[in-house]
């Protein structure tokens, strides 16, 4: 018996089976699963999915969305981290074809040198394709590129009760746009082909604009947007509705030269203890951040240096301690500009928020999927650290002006939304059930949608 | 511990062209990715086809110069020699040859089943020596290249809870001993690989499988071993030459009433 068979593959039915802890990114919250599948080859997950009891499954990949959508608690997970491999792509075209569980990382390590980059990006490299279509994720040039999904041309997706379906415009058209947004929850998306962005090489012509107020960064927002292909600021929360900030705009260089090729830096090794970041650490570190950038640059950067600055600290997601943190991401309409200083108002007074607080404008791309997040508006992402009923209670009061404002809150980075707050942002999810696999499940599903 | 890799030792210009036997286990698919990238030529044998294909593409997109395929059963030993045909004629001048499958049963299916016990060692033993004296005898005859074979650090004391993997695995370390002094004046390299657990599809269903040594890491260890000219036997990662080291000098008196 050649290489390793479906048999050794296999838990063994003996013993009870032992509960698996999987985090997420936030590490909040923590959940044991009754078994996590790690399948190495695409024609093994036909046989998980029929093994499975109705909304026992759902597909994990790097495990980098914040709160429980990746999570299945109690039940089973199917890890795709070694569907990893890439099975074709066009040098004429620059279409990639390759398995679920391969990382944008990955694609960057072996098409950035050969002048492809990804049409769209988010803030880490360490997303597998999977996960980037089922978050629908979004990256700094939303406002021109739409989202991930939209660049997706076809996908092969595993259903337990139809074996493997192709997805495209023509073929199953409704599947795909289930599937992209759909939170793992149609299927096991077996392959995808995605198309990738010619470039001249790997750096960035960037600019880094300071800002002292939300009217400010409106305007070098929308100024930029025709000139810039990518968008995004920093945003001191802190400073309330006098937003102190740092606006980062940039472009394809047209410099060619070598590939700086992605290095592992250093690694957080354990969670630091819970008071380390504090309201004074954290209003010390933004500071120290504003005026590093308080004069107007123009710098040529590596890729990973514009687009992943995170990523140079593995497990950064450690800083927050054993209890985790939460991330914030909500969308606010433009036309409700109020409401958003508000909430940047409430975030400031309550001394909880944290130095990892980004500002983008959306463009108005028509979203992708069924249950795409972007939409026209402003979106701010902040951490909170898990402080307990406290930075609940603060967040619930921020769930209000969101949805008095007719906002949305993004699935991906939630841990603790109420099935009202969902309702709120996606009202069409009722559309979306039928497309969802009876097999697969989510904590994240489970808790917005069974009370309804 | 991390040895860093020394630009300024040659790398053998030999490794260039490597048959793969068991293409598709989990180490070797992580080998393979190593060498694609450094532009070798491959030739995989592995039973699925459908596998292979994935796996070719892979290679081909990583890096790799040449990936040939070729979907056998290679734990049937009459197979054997269209196998070892298909490689002389599609790739007659191969230069490496790296043995990388097995199985490792329930050891409690071998207990009771003496068919479950004879197929353990026929994979893992048997039909693993038979295919080596094959592709030996060519190598030797050419005089040059280099064979290496994935045992186990089971091999090297028998353990209550894994003996029958361990017997099979530590008996392919005695014949690759003796074929390594062998081909020794023929100039063929012969290397016995030994790694400690590791993270692969053959090893989820046991305890702290999270705590096994990454792939990629072990597949590291052993593409820098394939390229130079030392060691004869590879443990990996290394900490498993000391720990079996010590667990050789436990008394078999003590060793017997150890449930491990």
């Amino acid at each position: 018996m050649p290489g390793q068979s479906a048999a050794t593959l296999r838990k063994k039915p003996t013993a009870p089976q032992p509960t698996e802890q999987v985090f997420s990114w936030g590490r909040y919250p923590k959940a044991a699963h009754q078994h996590v599948h790690k399948p190495a080859w695409n024609d093994q997950v036909p046989e998980i999915l029929h093994a499975a009891a109705p909304g026992a499954l759902l597909p994990y990949g790097l495990g980098r969305s914040y709160g429980d959508s990746c999570l299945n608690a109690g039940r089973e997970l199917v890890d795709c981290r070694r569907l990893n491999r890439i099975l074709g792509f066009d040098e004429s075209t620059g279409m990639l074809s390759c398995e679920s569980g391969v990382s944008l990382s990955d694609i960057l390590d072996v098409f950035l040198p050969k002048g492809w980059f990804l049409p769209v990006t988010p803030g880490t490299r360490f997303v597998t394709v999977g996960g980037a279509i089922a978050n629908d994720v979004h990256g700094k040039n939303h406002h021109c590129a739409g989202t991930f999904g939209a660049h997706v041309r076809q996908i092969g997706l595993h259903r337990s009760n139809d074996g493997l379906v192709i997805c495209n415009s023509e073929v199953n058209p409704d599947m795909l746009r289930a599937t992209v947004g759909g939170l793992g929850l149609t299927g096991v998306i077996a392959w995808a082909d995605i198309q990738l962005k010619r470039v001249r090489g790997p750096w960035i012509d960037a600019e880094s604009i300071p800002f002292q107020s939300l009217k400010a960064f409106l305007d070098l927002s929308r100024e930029s947007d025709g000139r810039f292909e990518y968008t995004v600021a920093w945003l001191d929360c802190f400073a309330g509705r006098n937003a102190r900030g740092i606006f980062f705009r940039g472009k394809h260089s047209a410099e060619s030269g070598r590939t700086s090729r992605s290095q592992r830096g250093p690694k957080l090794p354990f969670a630091l203890p819970g008071g380390v970041l504090n309201r004074y650490t954290i209003k010390a570190f933004n500071t120290a951040f504003y005026r590093a950038h308080a004069r107007s640059g123009t710098s040529v950067v590596p890729c990973n240096k514009f687009f992943y600055p995170l990523d140079s600290i593995r497990q950064w997601n450690l800083l927050y301690g054993k209890n985790g943190f939460l991330q914030y991401q909500c969308i606010i309409p433009e036309s409700n500009f109020e409401a958003f200083e508000e909430l940047l108002d409430r975030i400031a007074h309550s001394g909880m928020g944290s130095f990892l607080g980004v500002l983008k404008q959306f463009g108005s791309a028509p979203p992708a999927g069924m249950l795409s997040f972007p939409r026209p508006g402003l979106t701010v992402a902040l951490d909170f650290a898990m402080r307990g009923e406290r930075t609940l209670q603060l967040l619930r009061s921020l769930d209000q002006i969101v949805i008095e404002s007719g906002g949305a809150l993004y699935p991906a980075k939630d841990a603790r939304m109420s099935p009202a707050l969902f309702e709120a942002s996606f009202p069409q999810w009722r559309s979306f059930v039928p497309f969802i696999d009876p097999k697969m499940s989510s904590s994240f599903w489970r808790r917005v949608t069974e009370a309804q | 511990m991390t040895v860093t890799t020394d630009s300024s030792t040659p790398r053998i210009k030999s490794m260039q062209k490597i048959v793969v036997l068991g293409a598709t286990s989990g180490i070797a698919v992580e080998v393979q990715r190593q060498l694609a990238q450094q532009e070798c030529e491959l030739l995989l044998v592995a039973r699925s086809p459908e596998r292979l294909a994935a796996l070719q593409a892979d290679l081909l997109a990583r890096g790799a110069k040449q990936v040939l395929t070729c979907a056998a059963n290679l734990a049937s030993i009459p197979h054997h020699a269209g196998i070892f045909d298909f490689v002389r004629r599609s790739f007659p001048d191969f230069d490496t040859v790296l043995l990388a499958y097995g199985t490792m049963q329930d050891q409690k299916e071998s207990e009771a089943s003496v068919d479950a016990l004879l197929d353990e060692l026929n994979v893992n033993f048997v039909s693993a020596t038979a295919l080596l004296t094959l592709f030996a005898t060519d190598l030797e005859q050419r005089r040059t290249g280099c064979l290496a074979a994935i045992t186990s650090v089971a091999g090297d004391r028998g353990r209550r809870s894994n003996y029958v993997y361990g017997s099979a695995k530590g008996a392919l370390s005695l014949f690759l001993q003796g074929l390594r002094s062998r081909l020794h004046p023929a100039g063929v390299r012969v290397i016995t690989i030994k790694p400690g657990p590791v993270q692969t599809p053959m090893t989820d269903h046991l305890p702290n499988a999270a705590r096994f040594a990454d792939p990629e890491r072990v597949a590291r260890d052993i593409v820098r071993a394939l390229e130079r000219r030392s060691p004869d036997v590879l443990y990996t990662p290394r900490i498993w030459r000391y720990v079996m080291t010590a667990v050789g000098h436990i008394p078999e008196g003590i060793f017997k009433r150890l449930s491990f």
